[in-house]
């Protein structure tokens, strides 16, 4: 059950009185516990942000740059606090940029409310000013959506938003509506939404699948884990170590799923995927059972589909029916919420372990080390590698900071080298790779989350697309540290370029402006470094800080990510080089 | 599983919400699966539709498709079957010239022999309609073509299950 603050419960509890429609929309956010919202005002949602105007002392709304970062604030709020995300935007424009981070929000099963206003309902379809069919538009990269005309409509509707953007799945939800709709008076009462009847948010768990896949489980010789995100959705943090720690199974982590085990789990065996660990992705084509855990088997995950586990028998833990034979055939399915079927899984599983399986990671591990973390890690040549940016990191915040990554080889550096002692700490867009998501990102994140150390890790491709939140950073006094690893490159574009396209390096060459300067003009403490010896210093001063702080690193051109499966190899195809 | 591509019929069961359709279509589209044919219509439960779709597939992919389609907020069940399963009509009018009823006396026995019925006659057209499988109105249609035909038109695929679809009994289990 969800606790409910104070404040919620008061405009919970209030009587029926007669306000009008925008006047409701900001009451069914407080009364759903919203505290801050992203946006960006214009015309048609004017009245509703007249009314955030009243409320100033009740809700904070924070201006982004561009209602594409609102979105991705949003994102960054949810995922850092597992509470729904909201953001709003006028109609036309401000509801087409939206779209990026809803469709991010989408692929990456984040709970996001989005309230768009509309031209007045007696305009629609008539192409009016800023008039668009964002409701057509956001139909396939939202979990529902709907457009109100009528004030009446707008607590049930709000209350079946949220309800429906983090039960069972979260998703992004979109709520559109028409400017006279936000004007009209009617007798507002709001009610939180139980339940939707044609919506199942969690199937149910059949127990006969858990002791099937129990048995499964305490059959095998060399199982292996891999967790996804809904081990993080799904609270099911601790009921995960307990399973791995009484059954001595390796467990390795997509994306998504990172830090929901500590990095230094003696079973944590780490990333899967395209650019994930050696160990893992070899070895998931020799284990015999593979052990699925709110994940969705991604193709960044699998490699080529027809060569992925077909040894092994797959038990999939997952939530979304859909997801079930997707793209892999399972063995055994066990649907439901990852912590609750974990908990029923527990007490039926062997205690055990399997030392001689576990060594095997631990061989492929130092296979990995020498051609590649130690080159990695501890550079010999001259140029500063992402790396090493990484482990200093690690070191300064004692591997407790939520780090936020954006899109390209940066953001495989991150995931691969950042210790995750702590749960939600991995915040990037793994299903979308939409570039530009970090900067807006920490903002929502450290908003949410005010008492953890937030580092953005940022390319200076990604940087670019949505360097303007500078300015919502500086007006908002957020205390974000951003990392700029600079190789004057898109880099990840670039490395397929030299390996797959004979070094055509066609459009990722990059020209870069005075960062620090561009930071300094938003008043943002900056600093550059070019030299090893002045990385630690930097990174230091960085963290002591209690202000947002820039730091631009400036690292080796054309430092390619390994290991890497390439696009349609299999996952034990995996090279080191 | 069946690899082989055939003609499947899926039954949704859904709330009745303007966008829905576009939601629902939207997953053939992305896809590039072509709709066959496709009928929204009330059920036998007030305020529920029920869309029918009739799409060329392999059985692996309807069951795919239909798992995304469930998992649509306001679709309550969906279904799909194989022409044997279900009982199913389509319907049609044909608009010819009225002259060919008198001149061509191989038209009456084609309505007749066909179970078609004709709606309206006047001095310049008569309209004929025919409800039946889909390789009747074929026939129908050929046969009539040889005369000249002013316009045609088929509906959607329409089907009702052999077995029994418990959605009402799926509705009370939410209100309890």
């Amino acid at each position: 059950m969800e606790t409910l603050t104070a404040k919620q419960k008061q405009y919970l509890e209030q009587p029926k009185e007669r306000i009008s429609g925008s006047e409701a929309i900001v009451r069914c956010l407080l009364a759903e516990g919203v505290e801050v919202l992203y946006g960006y005002p214009g015309g048609a949602i004017m009245p509703v942000y007249d009314e955030l105007y009243k409320y100033e002392g009740e809700i904070n709304h924070v201006l982004t740059r561009h209602e594409q970062c609102a979105a991705h604030a949003a994102q960054g709020y949810a995922r850092i606090s597992g509470k729904v995300g909201v953001a709003m935007a006028t109609s036309g424009p401000g509801a087409t940029n939206l779209i990026t981070g809803i469709a991010d929000a989408q692929i990456d099963s984040t709970p996001m409310v989005c309230i768009t206003g509309q031209v007045p309902s007696h305009l629609l379809g008539s192409d009016a000013f800023q008039e668009t069919d964002i409701v057509g538009i956001s139909t396939p990269v939202t979990k529902w959506n709907h457009q109100v005309t009528k004030a009446s409509q707008i607590p049930e509707i709000i209350a079946r938003a949220f309800y429906i953007a983090k039960s069972g799945r979260p998703g992004p939800v979109l709520i559109d509506i028409t400017k006279d709709a936000q004007f009209e008076e009617f007798d507002f009462e709001y009610k939180k939404c139980t339940g939707v009847r044609s919506y199942v948010p969690v199937p149910k768990t059949d127990e006969a699948a858990i002791s099937a896949a129990a048995e499964i489980i305490n059959n095998a010789k060399k199982p292996m884990i891999v967790w996804g995100q809904g081990v993080i959705l799904g609270k099911a943090e601790e009921e995960l170590k307990a399973v791995i720690e009484k059954t001595g199974i390796p467990a390795a982590w997509t994306i998504l799923g990172a830090s929901a085990i500590p990095t230094s789990h003696p079973l944590n065996i780490g990333m899967v995927g395209m650019h994930g660990n050696y160990a893992p992705n070899v070895l998931t084509n020799e284990c015999d059972v593979l052990i699925a855990i709110g994940m969705r088997f991604d193709d960044r995950v699998t490699g080529k589909l027809d060569e992925y586990a077909t040894q092994a028998k797959i038990v999939h833990f997952e939530i979304d029916p859909s997801e079930i034979d997707k793209n892999i055939k399972t063995d055994v399915a066990v649907l439901g919420d990852a912590r609750d079927s974990l908990s029923k899984l527990l007490p039926l599983l062997n205690s055990n372990s399997h030392p001689e399986w576990l060594q095997k990671f631990k061989d492929l591990y130092d296979i990995e080390y020498e051609k590649v973390i130690k080159n990695d890690l501890h550079p010999t040549t001259e140029g500063l590698t992402m790396g090493e940016v990484l482990k200093e990191i690690n070191i300064q915040t004692k591997g407790e900071a939520a780090i936020v990554s954006d899109v390209g080889q940066h953001q495989m550096i991150a995931c691969r080298y950042a210790d995750f002692n702590v749960s939600k700490s991995n915040i990037t867009s793994g299903g979308l790779g939409t570039m530009g998501f970090a900067l807006p990102a920490a903002i929502g994140a450290k908003m949410a989350a005010p008492d953890r150390e937030v580092v953005a890790i940022i390319g200076d491709g990604g940087y670019q697309m949505t360097i303007q939140e500078l300015g919502t950073i500086f007006q908002n006094k957020v205390p974000v540290k951003i990392v700029v690893l600079n190789n004057e490159f898109l880099g990840m574009v670039r490395q397929w370029q030299q390996l797959f396209f004979d070094k055509r390096y066609a459009s990722t060459e990059m020209v870069n402006p005075n960062f620090v300067a561009i930071a300094k003009g938003y008043y943002i403490e900056a600093q550059k470094v070019t030299k090893r010896e002045d990385l630690a210093s930097a990174v230091k001063e960085m963290i002591d800080s209690d202000e947002p702080y820039f730091l631009e690193v400036c690292v080796e051109k054309e430092n390619n990510v390994f290991p890497m499966v390439p696009s349609g190899a299999s996952v034990s195809d995996i090279r080191l080089e | 599983m069946e690899t082989e591509k055939q003609l499947y019929t899926i039954s949704i069961y859904t709330e009745n919400n303007i966008g829905l359709l576009n939601r629902i279509s939207a997953i053939f589209q992305r896809r590039q699966i072509n709709i066959e044919s496709l009928n929204i219509s009330v059920s036998e439960i007030e305020g529920v539709s029920r869309f029918t779709i009739l799409i060329n597939m392999t059985e692996e992919r309807v069951k795919k498709i239909i798992g995304q389609i469930e998992k649509q907020v306001e679709v309550i069940k969906a279904y799909y079957h194989m022409d044997e399963d279900t009982i199913c009509q389509e319907s049609c009018l044909f608009k010819i010239k009225s002259d060919l009823l008198f001149e061509e006396r191989q038209i009456q026995n084609i309505i007749k022999e066909s179970n078609a019925r004709i709606v309206t006659v006047n001095k310049v057209f008569f309209v004929l309609e025919k409800s039946g499988r889909r390789s009747e109105i074929d026939l129908l249609h050929r046969e009539l073509s040889v005369f000249g035909i002013m316009q045609f038109v088929r509906s959607a695929r329409i089907a009702v299950t052999k077995d029994e679809l418990k959605i009402t009994e799926m509705l009370n289990a939410f209100k309890n």
